[in-house]
């Protein structure tokens, strides 16, 4: 694998709570399994990072083996990757995300229980 | 261009072949399916790694020739969350 590509995931996973590598940016993500991930942590207010691997194709490539995951986009919360936009979903759906962050100690809004 | 539902099928199944395999050809465009993969070798796994056996199985073909697999995996009984 291309080096500086990792060494790179691995100074912004660490430097940074919640990195999420997608296509486009949180604001115009460009396509929508990014889109759909932007949404779970803009609803939770969870502050993160959106790194655009379409800017940088060795970073495209690179986070694919760097977390030996095939696609994109990829959470990575507290240096840990947390899964794809399906995991994402599912672990939102289930709760299990709510739980995770506070575990790891990030700050983020519960949801409203609403009816 | 893209991939069978039959073909999906046969390299998960060479891989876990206990499984219970659902998948659903999203936009009947041969490039855009949901999967459910139920198997015993998922017990103890986490998504993570229960998504990268059914990755592993279709041998990189996924974020490639086959451009989105909506993903669900478990383990039968359902209680093995990790």
């Amino acid at each position: 694998m291309d080096n500086m590509a990792a060494e790179r995931i691995r100074a912004d996973i660490i430097a940074t709570d919640v990195v999420l590598y997608m296509k486009g940016t949180p604001v115009f993500p460009q396509c929508g399994f990014s889109a759909q991930a932007v949404q779970i942590l803009n609803f939770l207010k969870v502050q993160f990072k959106g790194v655009d691997v379409l800017t940088d194709p060795s970073l495209r490539q690179g986070i694919k083996d760097f977390s030996n995951w095939p696609t994109i986009p990829q959470l990575y919360i507290k240096g840990e990757f947390v899964g794809g936009c399906d995991i994402m979903r599912e672990m939102f759906q289930n709760g299990e995300l709510e739980k995770v962050l506070q575990a790891k100690g990030v700050s983020y809004a519960p949801p409203q229980k609403t009816a | 261009m893209a991939m069978e539902i039959n073909e999906i099928e046969r390299l998960i199944r060479e891989a876990l072949p206990d499984a219970k395999i659902e998948i659903k050809d999203l936009r009947g465009d041969g490039d855009h399916y949901a999967a459910h993969v139920e198997s015993g070798a998922f017990i103890g796994k986490t998504l993570v790694q229960q998504h990268q056996m059914v990755y592993a199985a279709l041998q990189g073909r996924v974020g490639g020739v086959l451009h989105a697999l909506a993903l669900k995996t478990s383990a039968p009984m359902a209680q093995q969350q990790a």
